[in-house]
């Protein structure tokens, strides 16, 4: 049987050499018998013999836990995941004692010194043996858990009409699953530092926090930044950073989505939405090369968060600070909402996306071979690529991406600052190296031998083809999301839709294929790109694509060699690996 | 189920003069005009300048209110926005940066609160779902404006037409006990 833990493989194209075979164990999870393997992975990915709690998830029966999560280390400090449970009792001559009906006699887990208590297991850490049974929603694991949760809920000051986390918060929805409805600690609740600036993009409230350390535990082993820990003794424990006000990793804002209560919250997110309102999109990060996996969370047509999407063969469950903040661009009040051209006075005046195209159209078809060049960028999907690959063949142009390059570090973050580089590599609208193209397209319009110049999401002024040089066009086609120095000088100008605006697909750094869905609509007029190059693709050859992603991605399958046999369904929400 | 048909039964001659009935309803103008006259019994009202007085558990206008300290009680949970049936509840969150509350210890207090009474079914959810006994729907069932927008309640307007409502104080009195232990012994109450 296959791991559950192992990367979700979509349909990969290759088929992996066969595993050798995995050594399993018989237990009984709530009386069903279930076929675990013996080790399963650990954090690290190493294998580590299987606990109560992974035994369980096979058999379908989640166990209610705080400090475990499968991608940090294991700590068993939350005591949240108690389970009873029994094993085969073993007679003195080691064999085991069998009942009347010949099954094996289980001796339930007790309390060494009283025998009629029942003695838990925390589920986590526990490895199971053969013949275990797990017993999940017995009276005594029943109670454990209540008991706990009421433990857990001493100091817990219940401000959640004021905390971000309600709605997704462990803590509320195991009180409601397991926990009773009144406590029986009538003590003053011990009150801890509120609203603690940690660092510069988090706040802690101690209060709130039920020391289950998954924070302290990821930005050690994980983000590699030894910054925090707990200080003080007994109820006065206290999460802190080693530095106050200097927890500033990239990746601090993991530490939100890993705190099951509303300790840790985000300051970016603070105060701003509550999380039920919000609609969950499954999308990409454009930040880097990585192409991080994620949430958009909106709500009526404005982004509130990003937060990471679990792909273990992306991002794990993670992301970095970077790429989870840089969206705020989307919802710009400055972005390009109307289709302009430049009319016979030298002005730019609005038109209608019909006229657009025509116009379009016609300069490409009156423009000699050889006397138009395409600059686009590596942050289009592969659809529009591929559209503008077909405008670029049949006006037998120059073409080139622009370059974009950063600080790598050791977790996530890319070189490549671009999220489809492999796109345009595999669509074929640049060499390997981007950038090559860009000097002769310069040299090109200086010699007065490229007219018409098409840019897509750059600014080429950027780029060594500066404003006087644009002059010299006779017609520059720019789409763009934000003006720039190019889209000021365009003669025809095409508002673009952001990624979270349009559905679409990236291959990122290491060759996934992954698409990414609609969250919010595009401002005024900003259509997708790929809608618009498909009707001037029309236009301008008479090829007939598909008016529909879907259609448009498979047809693109069928012509690029990288994506052959690929179907848009076929890419699930984790995406597939292509040959690079 | 089967129609079951009843026959009219035929009126008499006397009723098919229609007297009777008429005779009837004059017997009723009669008494209220000798009761207006004669007795000053008075059986309409002088509206708007005179207003009935509506019973206790009336479901009016729902309204904000104040503590008896004078501060806002709402803490911009947006329970009342979820659970608002026709969807006459718009609440701005304070964001990040906005303005924290006018009391002290929650952090958290609306932006902008707005009630379209042109939406409101006046069903008391809102009331209901209140964890810190904010809202109320209190006794207006006459809301007026010369125009859409002027029916659509800011936070502002329904503060002021709230009113104060003194019930316990649960950010306030977090408040006191965290700073009782401020110092040490904790003063043992």
């Amino acid at each position: 049987m296959s791991a559950p833990a192992a990367p979700s493989s979509t349909a990969a194209p290759v088929p992996a050499p066969a595993a050798p075979p995995v050594e399993t164990m018989t237990v009984m999870v709530n009386g069903k018998t279930v076929q675990v393997p013996k080790t399963l992975p650990d954090w690290q990915g190493k294998p580590a013999p299987t606990t109560m709690l992974q035994a369980a998830k096979i058999a379908g029966v989640d166990i209610p836990h705080y400090c475990y999560h499968d991608k940090l280390p294991i700590a068993g400090n939350c005591r949240m995941c108690l389970v009873e449970f029994g094993t085969p009792m073993m007679g003195p001559d080691r064999k085991p004692v069998l009942n009347e009906d010949g099954t094996p006699k289980i001796s339930r887990s007790v309390l060494p010194y009283e025998p009629g208590t029942p003695r838990g297991a925390i589920a986590c850490a526990t490895p199971i043996s053969p013949g275990m049974e797990i017993y999940a929603d017995s009276k005594a694991t029943q109670q454990m858990r209540e008991s706990v949760l009421e433990s857990l809920l001493i100091n817990h000051p219940l401000d959640c009409t004021i905390c971000d986390q309600a709605g997704e918060c462990k803590l509320q929805e195991y009180s409601v699953q397991h926990g009773k409805a009144d406590s029986q600690f009538v003590e003053t609740k011990v009150h801890k530092p509120k609203a603690v600036d940690l660092g510069p993009r988090i706040v802690l409230d101690d209060e709130r926090c039920i020391l289950c350390t998954r924070c302290i535990r990821f930005t050690r082993d994980i983000a590699g930044d030894d910054a925090l820990g707990i200080v003080n003794r007994g109820s006065y424990n206290t999460i802190s950073a080693f530095e106050p006000g200097k927890f500033d990793n990239n990746y601090t804002l993991n530490t939100v989505d890993l705190c099951p209560v509303g300790a840790l919250t985000s300051k970016d997110f603070r105060f701003k939405m509550r999380v039920w309102f919000l609609k969950e999109t499954k999308s990409l990060c454009t930040s880097c090369g990585t192409g991080c996996n994620i949430t958009i969370g909106s709500r009526e047509g404005v982004i509130h968060r990003y937060e990471p999407r679990e792909n273990d063969a992306v991002n794990g469950p993670w992301m970095c600070d970077s790429g989870r903040l840089n969206y705020r661009w989307v919802g710009r009040a400055d972005r390009l909402k109307q289709v302009l051209r430049t009319s016979a006075d030298g002005t730019l005046q609005p038109i209608s996306w019909n006229a657009a195209i025509e116009s379009a159209a016609l300069i490409l078809t009156q423009a000699p071979q050889g006397s138009v060049a395409f600059v686009v960028s590596a942050r289009q999907t592969n659809e529009e690529l591929f559209l503008l690959k077909k405008l670029a063949t049949h006006t037998g142009a120059l073409t080139d991406a622009v370059p974009r390059e950063g600080e790598p570090d050791r977790l996530l973050v890319s070189e490549d600052r671009n999220p489809n580089s492999n796109g345009v590599r595999l669509i074929g609208m640049a060499f390997t190296e981007f950038g090559f193209n860009l000097t002769k397209i310069a040299e090109g319009i200086a010699q007065g031998r490229i007219k018409t110049l098409v840019v897509f999401g750059e600014d080429v002024t950027q780029v060594g083809i500066g404003p006087e040089l644009l002059t010299k066009l006779d017609a520059l086609i720019v789409s763009d999301i934000l003006p720039n120095a190019t889209t000021a000088a365009a003669s025809l100008l095409l508002p673009g839709a952001a990624h979270a605006e349009k559905r679409g697909t990236f291959v990122n750094i290491k060759g996934r294929l992954q698409k990414f869905q609609k969250a919010v609509e595009a401002p005024g007029e900003a259509r997708p790109e790929w809608e618009f190059l498909h009707e001037l693709v029309h236009s301008l050859t008479g090829h007939n694509g598909y008016r529909t992603i879907e259609g448009l991605f498979n047809q693109m399958a069928t012509e690029v060699p990288a994506f052959a046999g690929l179907q848009w369904a076929q890419v699930g929400d984790t995406g597939v690996t292509v040959q690079i | 189920m089967s129609t079951k048909v009843v026959d009219r039964a035929p009126l008499t001659f006397y009723e098919r003069t229609y007297l009777p009935a008429i005779l009837g309803g004059l017997k009723v103008t009669a008494k209220h005009f000798a009761d207006t006259v004669f007795k000053g019994n008075s059986v309409t009202m002088q509206y708007p300048e005179e207003r009935w007085v509506v019973p206790e558990g009336y479901r009016g206008a729902p309204y904000l209110v104040k503590d008896q300290d004078g501060a806002t009680k709402c803490v911009s949970c947006q329970l009342c926005e979820f659970v608002c049936p026709p969807k006459a509840i718009r609440i701005t969150p304070p964001g990040s940066e906005g303005l924290t509350a006018d009391r002290k210890n929650a952090e958290k207090m609306p932006k902008e609160f707005e009630i379209n009474m042109l939406r409101c079914i006046f069903c008391g959810m809102c009331q209901e779902v209140c964890p810190e006994e904010a809202i109320f729907l209190q006794k207006d069932y006459s809301i007026t404006g010369e125009n859409r927008e002027s029916m659509i309640f800011n936070k502002e307007k329904l503060l002021k037409l709230g009113g104060t409502h003194a019930g316990i104080q649960k950010w306030k009195n977090k408040l006191e006990e965290a700073q009782a232990q401020e110092t040490f012994p904790v003063d043992a109450q």
